[in-house]
């Protein structure tokens, strides 16, 4: 019994290690296909140029998606944070306007989006919504409070334009390198630490695994919830920042369907939308695989009819190859 | 109907799981299939209804040499199989389960609903079970479920009925019930194959009983003929002394001290003390208030009124976290459900009550909690390649001690353990009891919840007995029995008070 149990158990883990190795792997291995394959059809995408241009585009929907993985790994899903990113937006190009100083212009947009994410933890954690629906609902409010807020109008201005901390944001260079770029690195570090080397992410796991093992394990569940919606809302309003200053405007329909790329990248990297399962890193190699796309096939020439019509082929690939290495 | 299983034999790689095993069973009689988790039961099972081919020997039906194409072509010749995880769909009625593939139709290819309705009202009728056939099926209790899964095997006309641990899930009245059904058709001539881990059951309901382990069929019994200890030996291969290891209890001072503690309808009035090394347990019916009366002690469900003393102080447990951090520990019924993140590793599991006490410079210090997570499995005989691998990955012995150990881990001084051996096979069963002496020993207390009387007077120092959400009667586990307990458990000392 004991020996049969071993061998049973020493043969799960061996398919268990091949999976895990496809299931941390498999998002890279893609990643460096479609690289070779768009280089060797279209050699300038390999420019050093390119690339970091390439980083740049990636940036804005890469801090979204980093905070949607946590959001994820819950088996929740944040659909506001697309309306979120244009709320802040919108409200920091207005302070920045008024000539307020931009450290507090930035903050206060930041401050806004944990605050916007912060409700929508609320409304799951004690309001029992469906992640789904609240999000659903949030995301319709914080669009239409947009359209209010800047009464339909692009925000732009020479005050926000004057500001060099502002323009530096989505338009800066530091040693060379977008400084866009710079943020979705540290943003990456922070959130990949907090993920991986804190308490709070293994709380995240648990909480993902099996809400009520964590709670009984002392995890304070509805805490962490609230926790998380937050974090994706302040990861919104970095990405409205970002954005904001690269276009010089603040527009109000900014972000639209920004929450779909940021899902996309979360699922392309792996993680489960049942939760529990999934790493940060994935997220970073899903928002690059959706990047390498868009940027290769615009080198190509493609039409942006059929690049949609390749992301989501290219989607449903990730997902069937994955269901694949889960039933072994 | 007479089946005979001759010489089956089946390997999944190279990894044989039954070897020349033989199995019969005939109309109106019920033979019950025993063995430890992994013996080869439901193998055996599977074979017969075709779901596995065998790699060796012969099936035969009334002397015939059979094989079925699967469970559906064995159900058609007669031969049902009950599993123990029922597969209803819990929102659609009764009667759209028990239909379920088997529609009636009209003419124009219509579902003639009132002709189910009516058929399914008959076969509930023959066994007595007065169901409501278009309430949702998850509406009803597991037991009634069980009647239904019956019902829809007799619809079928089936000679044979295979149950997989039917009674796991069911309330004493809920087992005398379906014992009555079972005794019912096998008047009938319906035959039984009946699997199942509970001793006091197979002695009740069972004609035969054959044991199986590693893969064989060690012995067959004629019930009459055979007492537990042997079934036992032959399960495990193994003298294992006596199956309740002895206990040298010394009690230190009262730790956990619950006076009135009530929830409107759900408890009333409970008072018990606990003091450091000893065993309480918890015996009772199920739905007595057991399991509810400890969530709320361990901070998981609301109570109206009553208090909670630790150490003589009075103590607010607001949450599991505040429970944990007052050194209480809970190991719950269900363990899949509350007990294990089953995709985690064994290592995140185990860490997780404790996972604040590992914090240095504000992250996590992984090498230590590798070291306390391998630590804990060694000293709890967790069988696993290593820390790193899935709990779900794990037997069901196994994962409760990585249950364990998680509260082992968190530094319980009080320890509630609700059902601890519940689907846990016998082996693993002692190392649990093992356990619980070693930690009585270094004076833990231990409140143990179990449906499992013999468990109950073998592992005790003290029993305290809930009857309909109160506490009938704390005896001494010296000198009780299991007639003096169950009397508490159905009341049976305030009606005989009363007369």
């Amino acid at each position: 019994m004991q020996e049969q149990t071993k061998s049973v158990e020493a043969e799960k883990a061996k398919g268990f290690d091949f999976k895990k190795f496809v299931g941390k792997m498999g998002p890279l291995l893609a990643l460096i296909v479609l690289v070779i394959l768009v280089t060797v059809l279209s050699p300038g995408f390999i420019q050093p140029n390119n690339l970091l241009n390439l980083l740049r585009q990636v940036s804005i929907n890469a801090v979204i998606a980093f905070g949607m993985t946590f959001v994820i790994l819950t088996g929740g899903i944040d659909l506001s944070v697309g309306s979120i990113l244009a709320l802040t937006g919108a409200v920091t190009a207005t302070l920045l306007s008024t000539g307020i100083s931009p450290v507090i212009a930035l903050l206060a947009g930041i401050a806004l989006g944990s605050l916007l994410g912060f409700v929508n933890g609320l409304l799951i954690a004690y309001g029992k919504a469906a992640p789904f629906i609240a999000t659903l609902a949030t995301m319709t409010i914080f669009r239409g409070a947009t359209y209010v807020f800047t009464n339909g109008n692009p925000i732009t201005g020479t005050k926000m334009n004057d500001s060099f901390l502002f323009q530096f944001m989505g338009r800066g260079y530091l040693l060379g390198i977008p400084f866009p770029i710079f943020i979705m690195a540290i943003v990456y570090l922070v959130l990949y630490l907090l993920l991986h080397k804190t308490t709070f992410g293994r709380k995240t796991y648990a909480l993902g695994g099996n809400e009520n093992a964590a709670f009984i394990a002392g995890v304070k569940t509805k805490m962490v919830t609230i926790w998380i919606y937050t974090i994706s809302g302040l990861m919104a309003a970095i990405a409205g920042i970002i954005l904001t200053s690269r276009l010089s405007s603040a527009q109000p329909d900014a972000g639209t369907s920004y929450e779909m790329d940021a899902i996309a990248a979360v699922v392309l990297g792996g993680t489960s939308l049942a939760g529990g399962k999934g790493r940060i890193f994935g997220t970073l190699i899903g928002a690059l695989i959706i990047g390498t796309l868009n940027n290769g096939m615009n080198l190509l020439g493609i039409s942006s009819f059929y690049q949609q019509i390749v992301k989501g082929i290219v989607i449903i690939i990730a997902v069937l190859l994955d269901r694949k290495s889960n039933d072994k | 109907m007479k089946i005979e299983m001759k010489n089956i034999s089946k390997a999944f790689g190279a990894n044989k799981v039954l070897e020349g095993v033989d199995f019969a069973v005939e109309s109106g009689e019920v033979h019950a299939l025993m063995g430890e988790n992994g013996a080869g039961k439901s193998t055996l099972m599977n074979i017969l209804t075709g779901l596995y081919g065998d790699d060796g020997g012969e099936i035969l039906v009334d002397g015939q040499s059979t094989s079925y194409s699967g469970p559906l072509d064995a159900e058609q010749h007669g031969i049902s199989f009950i599993h123990q995880e029922m597969n209803n769909f819990l929102e659609m009625s009764v009667v759209d389960n028990m239909f379920l593939n088997k529609e009636i139709k009209n003419k124009f290819g219509m579902i003639n609903e009132d002709k189910m309705r009516k058929q399914a009202r008959e076969y509930l009728g023959k066994l007595g079970a007065d169901i409501d056939v278009d309430k949702p099926i998850g509406t009803l209790s597991v037991g009634r479920q069980q009647l239904i899964e019956i019902a829809k095997s007799i619809m079928t006309d089936a000679k044979i009925i295979i149950m997989d641990e039917p009674t796991a899930a069911l309330t004493e009245n809920e087992i005398e019930q379906l014992f009555g059904v079972v005794n019912e058709l096998k008047k009938q001539g319906v035959g039984f194959i009946y699997i199942s881990h509970r001793m006091e059951e197979i002695f009740k309901i069972a004609d035969k009983v054959t044991v199986m382990r590693d893969g064989i069929s060690v012995n067959e019994y004629m019930t009459k003929d055979v007492d537990m200890k042997q079934l036992v030996r032959d399960m495990v291969g193994r003298e294992i002394g006596d199956f309740y290891p002895d206990r040298d209890p010394h009690f230190g001072k009262t730790i956990l001290s619950v006076k009135n503690l009530t929830e409107k309808g759900v408890f009333k009035d409970v008072s018990f003390d606990v003091h450091e090394g000893e065993i309480l347990a918890f015996s009772g019916l199920m739905g007595a208030g057991r399991t509810e009366i400890m969530r709320a002690i361990f901070g998981i469900d609301h109570y109206n009124s009553g208090e909670i003393y630790l150490d003589g102080k009075k103590v607010k447990i607001k949450d599991p976290e505040s429970a944990i951090k007052h050194r209480i520990g809970f190991l719950t019924e269900n363990r899949k459900d509350e007990g294990l993140i089953l995709a985690d590793s064994l290592r995140d599991n185990i860490a997780l009550p404790s996972i604040n006490g590992f914090v240095k410079h504000g992250l996590i210090d992984d090498k230590s909690v590798d070291e306390f997570a391998s630590l804990l499995m060694k000293r709890l005989t967790v069988k696993a390649m290593n820390e790193q691998v899935t709990a779900g990955s794990l037997s069901g012995g196994n994962q409760q001690k990585v249950v364990l150990a998680k509260w082992v881990g968190s530094g319980s001084r009080v320890l509630i353990l609700d059902e601890p051996t519940r689907g846990v096979d016998v082996g693993a069963k002692r190392e649990i009891y093992d356990l619980m002496n070693e930690l009585t020993d270094r004076n833990v207390a231990i409140i143990m919840i179990s449906s499992d009387l013999p468990e109950v007077l073998g592992m005790s120092d003290k029993i305290a007995v809930v009857y309909e959400g109160k506490i009938s009667g704390i005896v001494d586990t010296k000198g009780a029995t299991q007639e003096s307990v169950m009397t508490l458990a159905t009341g049976g000392a305030d009606n005989a008070r009363a007369n």
